[in-house]
């Protein structure tokens, strides 16, 4: 018989974290490219409809953003049930819109402006009534390039 | 001197244990201020604004594919009531007008489709039938760019593009709402 050496205990292998970093970088960088800064915070509840001829929105820096739907249900108090418009993070009405679309434009560069484009967030639910009021001031302002936010359908 | 031993430069390793925790605090930031949005949505180039009412001109009525929505979210086409699902290979019919049918279009430049709703009518349905027309121009878009280019309508290069838009252009005239049924 040979012989046998006392094994010591078996300590289990420990796990090597040497890949740990790597896998929280691959992680960390999926979601830096992935998402955006998160908007102002919403103040009205929008679900945009479906819809299947959808464009992708191209240079965030040139769109600005109009939200209607009803308001959320902490706010509803405030501002009621009625749709309402939000502007950027502050509830406003159709004779804000102008002075919001002119700000915006200010800040982008003078050649880039006539790529500005409107992105239309509406929830579904909402009367065409205040729809129409909206694109009238739009197109008054001259910002005729306007996007209807949508999701894809089927 | 004495030669600097290997040993030594292996002491000097970074201690590479807090990187992860770098890591994690960093990915957490990102979870917690950024959202995934969605930006997709249907282009529309609205009408520029002009002070004087439109002027009637004297469009041919066969000309004009009229879709009139009301604040029940119903569909009257052309002086018919119609499901969503028909209007889209109804409205390619009336653009390309195959057989030569006197009451559709003379030919795809003169056809303009006319939408008109209620201050009432909701805005799922509006966009649903906008969806529709505009998929009805783009398969006719498509079907020609193949025919004539062999290819999709977004793979051509911008000027068979042009010449295709120019042939089927997208013609959409809105009308003001009417006041029935606003909530």
């Amino acid at each position: 018989m040979g012989k046998f050496s006392k094994k010591r205990g078996k300590s289990s292998p420990a796990i090597s974290t040497a890949s740990l970093p790597d896998i929280i970088f691959m992680l960390l960088f999926f979601f830096m490219v992935v998402t955006v800064m998160r908007d102002a915070d919403r103040k009205v509840s929008v679900t945009t409809p479906k819809a299947t001829e959808l464009t992708k929105l191209e240079k965030k820096s040139l769109v600005n953003y109009i939200y209607i739907g009803k308001p959320i249900e902490k706010l509803q108090a405030l501002a009621g049930t009625k749709p309402r418009i939000q502007l950027g993070d502050k509830f406003a009405d159709v004779k804000d819109i102008a002075l919001f679309l002119e700000k915006h434009r200010v800040k982008v560069p003078e050649s880039q402006r006539g790529g500005i484009k409107t992105s239309l967030r509406i929830d579904k639910d909402v009367t065409m009534g205040i729809v129409t009021d909206v694109k009238t001031s739009l197109r008054k302002a001259g910002q005729l390039a306007v996007n209807y936010s949508a999701k894809p359908r089927g | 001197m004495a030669k600097k031993s290997t040993k030594d430069r292996l002491s000097n390793e970074i201690n590479a244990g807090s990187m992860a925790d770098i890591a994690f605090l960093l990915l957490i930031f990102f979870l917690v201020t950024t959202t995934i949005v969605e930006d997709k949505g249907v282009l529309v180039k609205l009408p520029p604004w002009s002070e004087e009412p439109p002027d009637v001109q004297k469009l041919n009525t066969r000309n004009v594919y009229s879709v009139l929505v009301n604040a029940q979210n119903q569909l009257l086409v052309r002086g018919e009531p119609a499901d969503i699902k028909t209007l889209k290979d109804n409205a390619k019919e009336f653009i390309m007008n195959p057989k030569n049918r006197e009451d559709m279009a003379e030919k795809p430049t003169k056809a303009i489709v006319s939408m008109k709703n209620d201050r009432g009518t909701k805005y799922e349905t509006y966009l649903e039938v906008y969806n529709e027309i505009k998929a009805a121009y783009n398969e006719l878009r498509n079907e020609t760019a193949r025919k004539r280019f062999n290819r999709d309508y977004e793979f051509c290069t911008s000027e068979q593009r042009a010449q295709i838009r120019s042939e089927i252009p997208l013609v959409i005239s809105e009308a003001e709402p009417t006041n029935f049924g606003e909530e």
